[in-house]
């Protein structure tokens, strides 16, 4: 799955919403986890080279909650106002009790959305999750050639996600496309537009690949020329013209080629609760990766400690731990001084402003990332997919491939 | 955005949108897919009333029943029906 699809845009929406004063609040609660992201499993059919999933994944492959686990959670999470809930992976239909879970969430009142590569999607499934109450479905695609997407997944899928595309249109549902994007399809941003529009999609996400977990591994394989990006954009506003309200489009600036870092998370424990496969609590995708931190976990004080009183949720709340630059910048509430996580892996220094600002003291590593990235010998190093068999390298310390250069493993 | 609200137009929520009362943020919400909006209590007062058959001029009337007391209050409501149609939560019925 991709990290940018997962939340910022929603909250970025809302808090875009809210700036209006016309009919829509001023006051948003900065203290409720709003949206759940239920990381219901790390199993997966497809070997995504930018996954953002962490490379040792298959240490949790085989410590997944369990059904009555996830309800509790479900429960819990909603009466302190979680009312979003993401169900993500890995690949969440590896899981059979994804229809249980649906019907909770219905029960108690979510907006609920099933995250999904497609795989394992049956007609049967669907039904259940129809009448079971699931509001959307998410399907991501790849590109429009079939060469592309099967190389990039490392899986034949093409035409099985072209059928799925059909199925949950057929269901009713709202067609939610998400593209991550990256060197290997950003030159066919139009035809994927056009695909989407062809398939009747109501929401698309062009989502530019962030560098944590696989594709960070993956970076200098995966990247695009500024270039590159900046002509995707001017497409994808043509085409926002062309089609107007009848499909959303969402393009998701990658922050290695913005000028500000991004406002991660829209803040570490504000609005964004994650639980993981194995329980595990996070403010963000790739927390674990920080230094020092201590996760709770659901399995032993329960949600409501974890999103109040945990040191882990309070550690990046406000802004007391900036260091400068930040702590003295004008733009500081804008975004938070961006990512935690970021700035650890790439400088070692969680604390620190996120390297990809041009502030930041650590800048001349994102220059030099994307300047390797163009580096045609390292450009031709392989792709190193999303494989059990690879993250169990990771896990164990056997391989630390293309992992050296970073201050913890993605 | 200009969308020129007529009295007789009628609106209904979107398709995939979902309204609902927040306890937790003692406040109505509109949802839909990647995204939500928390209304205060007067822009909740007008989705709450679109059933589908209820024309603009009869939400106005009915709110302006229920809120005697509430200055310009048609102004607000029209304002709220634009901003609502801009932003692709309600589609147009008639």
């Amino acid at each position: 799955m991709t990290q940018a699809s997962l939340g910022d845009s929603v909250v970025q929406k809302e808090v875009h919403a809210q700036q209006q004063n016309n009919g829509v609040a001023a006051n948003i609660t900065h203290t409720q986890p709003l949206w759940l992201l239920a990381e219901v499993t790390y199993r997966c059919p497809l070997h995504c080279a930018f996954c953002y999933n962490p490379t040792d994944y298959d240490k949790h492959t085989q410590n997944e909650l369990s059904t009555e686990q996830w309800i509790q959670a479900l429960r819990d999470a909603r009466k302190m106002g979680a009312i979003q809930l993401g169900i993500s992976g890995g690949e969440p239909l590896l899981r059979d009790d994804i229809e249980d879970i649906v019907i909770e969430a219905k029960k108690l009142g979510y907006y609920s959305n099933l995250i999904t590569s497609g795989v394992g999607l049956t007609e049967k499934r669907i039904q259940a999750f129809k009448e079971g109450g699931l509001d959307h479905i998410q399907l991501s695609m790849h590109d429009i050639t079939e060469e592309i997407n099967n190389f990039i997944t490392n899986t034949r899928t093409f035409e099985l996600k072209k059928k799925v595309a059909a199925m949950i249109k057929n269901h009713g549902y709202p067609m939610v496309l998400n593209v991550v994007i990256h060197r290997y399809n950003i030159g066919h941003i139009k035809e994927i537009l056009e695909m989407a529009e062809a398939l009747g999609a109501d929401y698309v996400e062009l989502a530019n690949t962030q560098y944590y977990g696989w594709s960070l591994v993956n970076r200098s394989q995966l990247m695009p020329l500024k270039e590159q990006i900046d002509e995707a954009e001017r497409i994808t506003n043509e085409f926002r013209q062309k089609v107007g309200n009848k499909m959303k489009i969402f393009f998701v600036v990658p922050d290695y080629f913005g000028n500000r870092p991004k406002k991660c998370m829209n803040g570490w424990g504000e609005v964004f609760m994650i639980v993981t496969a194995n329980g595990d609590v996070l403010p963000c995708h790739s927390a674990r990766v920080l230094p020092g931190i201590e996760f709770p976990n659901v399995r032993e004080k329960g949600l409501e400690w974890a999103w109040k009183d945990s040191p882990a949720f309070n550690k990046y709340r406000g802004d007391d731990w900036m260091k400068e630059p930040c702590r003295s910048c004008p733009e500081k509430e804008n975004d938070l001084g961006g990512c935690r996580c970021q700035a650890f892996l790439l400088s070692g220094d969680a604390e620190s402003a996120d390297p990809v600002c041009s502030l930041s003291p650590n800048h001349h590593l994102i220059e030099q990332a994307i300047e390797e990235s163009k580096n045609p010998q390292i450009q031709a190093q392989p792709i190193i997919f999303r494989t059990d068999k690879n993250s169990k390298k990771y896990a164990s310390g056997e391989s630390n491939e293309r992992v050296e250069a970073f201050h913890a493993l993605p | 955005m200009e969308n020129n609200i007529q009295p007789t137009d009628i609106y209904a929520l979107a398709f995939h949108h979902r309204f609902q009362w927040e306890e937790a943020q003692n406040s109505y919400v509109i949802l839909f897919p990647e995204g939500m909006v928390k209304l205060h209590g007067g822009a909740g007062e007008v989705i709450k009333r679109l059933d589908g058959k209820a024309t603009v001029a009869d939400v106005v009337a009915d709110l302006k029943a229920t809120f005697p007391d509430a200055q310009e209050i048609e102004k607000d409501i029209i304002g709220m029906f634009e901003l609502a149609v801009s932003k692709a939560w309600l589609r147009k019925v008639n």
